[in-house]
């Protein structure tokens, strides 16, 4: 059998898809993925011996040999049970990595608003993108660097200004085949001008139990005055791999919120970045982690305030059961320029068992003289005197647990404004702890 | 109804009951009294089903079941009732919530229907008014930034709302200003009845003047060395724990 485990069989699968290019290989977008190629040969993937890769090792994925799939097995009944009744207006569908036409539906848009697949934007349009893509999520990592290599699949978002998007967009992710380790590298651009607002959903989800692989990239531009939300929902089974990179850039007077929900996944790294690029910009991260068995969860976050008057909000929570492992690092930047800064972080977690852990680290970095930044941090364990309590009034040690969690996570459950994705998040969260 | 056999208890190591015997009849109210640090909260405690207590000899029965081997849980659905010295804050639930939750637990255990959102908020409203508590208060996650009177104020409201078999009253009096001791006082002489119990824990007589008890035990360092009618709070109040711990004043007393 070929090694697939390697940097240097991505190379040559590089070649190989290259080679068997028409036209596009003399395209400026190829020459990105040139680029990213050559990137990802001097950076490879990322060892513990990286300051940034420290507590989570990859060397685990070594042990699949992952392959791209089909679409065949997954039908529209698997698709729907994914819907979130109520936010299900525009949903795009990746089968494997691949988008499917079949599944997926959009509304008719209002002029100029773009929801498209990548593949064809390259096609079709490829100005469009030209100017963004990998210009926002540069390549720190080999990760990065192999999803830009391999860039093709994905959701493109673009609102002119002023153009308002009916309904939310879920961007749904599906992977899986029997029998294989699907590898899946979906790449998504937001690109918002002024006066916008859209929200979006993006969900991964496994179909059957074999490990897979998900290099997700994310570049969002945040135009001036507008709002943008994504909800970003991991629930894949607990042998996959997901590797997460959202990359936020803000214009003047913008908000961006990220909420960060991790259930599943074997393995999960997630790099969710802010760059508050002009003043009076609000950028909010919100993170949401419970697991069990042995998984794996680690978010990096990176507030980056560049300009004056902005403020940031972070609050992140998990509940860590059996010998599952978290970890957080939360890194804020001040810049010299960037007066006037307000920006919290909170990253707390409750161990359930003696053979869970978490390693965290805030990571507060402020150049600039008259700001306010807060950090707290706080690890713990379920209140023993509070577990009695519900008790000894009837409630099940179970149910007391449960109780007790979801109102561990209660003000994370505060900042979500959508009453539907509210409810939804509050079911899977019970589901997951019943 | 309840039934303490020789009862031995160790916490980390140290042996804190030392021989407690105790019968409590349906109808009854008992009055515990004793010094600080004398082993009443963990009697309290190990009738409820804490953890941390070693049992190492005795019994504990309610209507002949086996309270040790039950878990909290299970001895609250059969009817034992604990108001906590110090009731838990916990944050991010709502009382509403929580007193649904425990209410409908109850209620299936003893293969009754759950109360609805509509029936259970009149019975709430109803018990609400009995013990003069706020609606605010209930809309407010569990006994957070709640005064010591509200927290015992809630918790004489549970017991309204859950009307167990046996009711332990651990220090409810403490923290109350003379006008929110008579209403907890009102709200647990409303729950006495023929088929019920209550057992008072204090150190305070001033409880017992609202509560008026059938038999009152003194327990001093583990054991209950005196036990008599209600006459023997007044006379404690009189003459102070001495008088039982010293044996001459007791012979003469006697
Ligand atoms: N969790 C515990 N750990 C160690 N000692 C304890 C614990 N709980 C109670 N004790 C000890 O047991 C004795 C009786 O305590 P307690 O039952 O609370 O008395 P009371 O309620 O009568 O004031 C005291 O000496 C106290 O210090
Ligand atoms: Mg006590």
């Amino acid at each position: 059998m070929e090694n697939t485990r390697n940097k240097e069989y991505y190379i040559s699968e590089f070649k190989k898809t290259e080679a068997s290019m028409n036209g596009e290989a003399s395209s400026s977008f190829h020459q990105v993925r040139k680029n990213a190629i050559s990137r990802f040969e001097e950076l490879g993937f990322p060892t513990i011996k990286n300051e940034d890769w420290k507590y989570t090792n990859v060397k685990q994925l070594f042990d699949f040999d992952f392959t791209g799939g089909n679409a065949a097995g997954v039908t529209k009944k698997d698709v729907d049970a994914l819907h979130i009744k109520g936010l299900n207006e525009n949903i795009i569908v990746l089968v494997n990595g691949v988008y499917s036409e079949k599944l997926s539906f959009v509304k008719k848009q209002n002029g100029g608003i773009i929801i498209e697949n990548l593949n064809s934007v390259l096609k079709n349009n490829p100005e469009l993108v030209l100017d963004h893509i990998g210009r926002y999520a540069t390549i720190d990592n080999g990760f990065t660097a192999l999803n830009t290599a391999f860039a093709k699949e994905g959701t493109v978002i673009i609102i002119p200004d002023n153009a308002e998007v009916k309904g939310h967009i879920h961007i749904l992710n599906i992977t899986g085949e029997a029998g294989k380790h699907i590898l899946t590298q979906p790449r998504n651009l937001i690109i918002t001008g002024k006066n916008t607002k859209v929200n979006i959903i993006e969900s991964y989800h496994s179909t059957g139990s074999e490990a897979n692989l998900v290099n997700a990239v994310n570049e969002v531009v945040v135009g001036e005055n507008s709002f943008v939300e994504i909800y970003r929902l991991q629930q894949e089974n607990q042998d996959s791999f997901h590797i997460n990179r959202t990359q936020a850039v803000q214009a003047r007077n913008s908000v961006f919120t990220h909420f960060s929900v991790t259930l599943g996944g074997g393995l999960v790294r997630n790099d969710t970045n802010i760059l508050l690029n002009d003043e009076n910009c609000t950028g909010n991260l919100y993170g949401l982690y419970l697991t069990e068995g042995s998984q794996h969860v680690d978010n990096h976050t990176l507030i980056d305030h560049a300009k004056p008057h902005c403020q940031s909000n972070e609050m992140y929570k998990g509940v860590l059961n059996e010998s599952s492992r978290g970890v957080f690092n939360g890194k804020v930047f001040v810049r010299e320029d960037a007066q006037k800064t307000n920006a919290y972080q909170s990253n707390k977690a409750i161990l359930l068992t003696s053979d869970a852990s978490i390693d965290t680290k805030p990571q507060l970095e402020i150049y600039a003289d008259d700001v306010k930044c807060s950090h707290g941090a706080a690890i713990g364990q379920l209140d023993d005197e509070a577990v009695f309590y519900l008790r000894s009034r009837g409630i099940s040690a179970d149910m007391a647990k449960t109780v007790l969690i979801r109102a561990f996570a209660n003000d994370i459950f505060e900042t979500i404004e959508n009453e539907t994705f509210h409810e939804h998040l509050n079911q899977l969260v019970f589901e997951k702890l019943g | 109804m309840l039934t303490v056999k020789d009862l031995f208890v160790r916490v980390e190591d140290k042996e804190i009951l030392k021989g407690i015997n105790l019968e409590v009849n349906a109808g009854e109210v008992h009055a515990i009294m004793g010094p600080n640090g004398s082993g009443k909260s963990t009697l309290a405690n190990v009738i409820a089903g804490k953890d941390g207590y070693e049992v190492t000899g005795g019994s504990v029965t309610m209507d002949g079941m086996d309270l040790l081997d039950m878990s909290p849980e299970e001895r609250a659905r059969e009817g034992v009732f604990l108001a906590f010295q110090y009731p838990v804050e916990i944050p991010g639930v709502s009382n509403a919530t929580f007193l649904k939750t425990a209410l409908n637990e109850i209620r299936k255990h003893k293969g009754l229907e759950e109360l609805d959102a509509m029936n259970f908020l009149k019975f709430m409203r109803e018990k609400m008014k009995v013990v003069g508590i706020d609606e605010k208060l209930i809309n407010r996650p569990v006994n957070q930034g709640f005064s010591g009177g509200e927290k015992k104020r809630n918790e004489i409201f549970q017991l309204q709302m859950l009307q167990p078999k046996l009711a332990v009253l651990d220090e409810t009096d403490s923290g109350l200003d003379i006008d929110a001791l008579k209403i907890v006082s009102n709200g647990v002489n409303l729950f006495r009845g023929k088929d019920n119990a209550v057992v008072v824990v204090t150190h305070y007589q001033r409880l017992l003047d609202y509560i008026v008890p059938d038999f009152v035990h003194v327990l001093v360092d583990g054991r209950i060395v005196k036990s008599g009618g209600k006459e023997l709070a007044l006379e404690l109040e009189e003459k102070g724990y001495d008088w039982v711990i010293n044996p001459e004043a007791e012979t003469a007393a006697v």
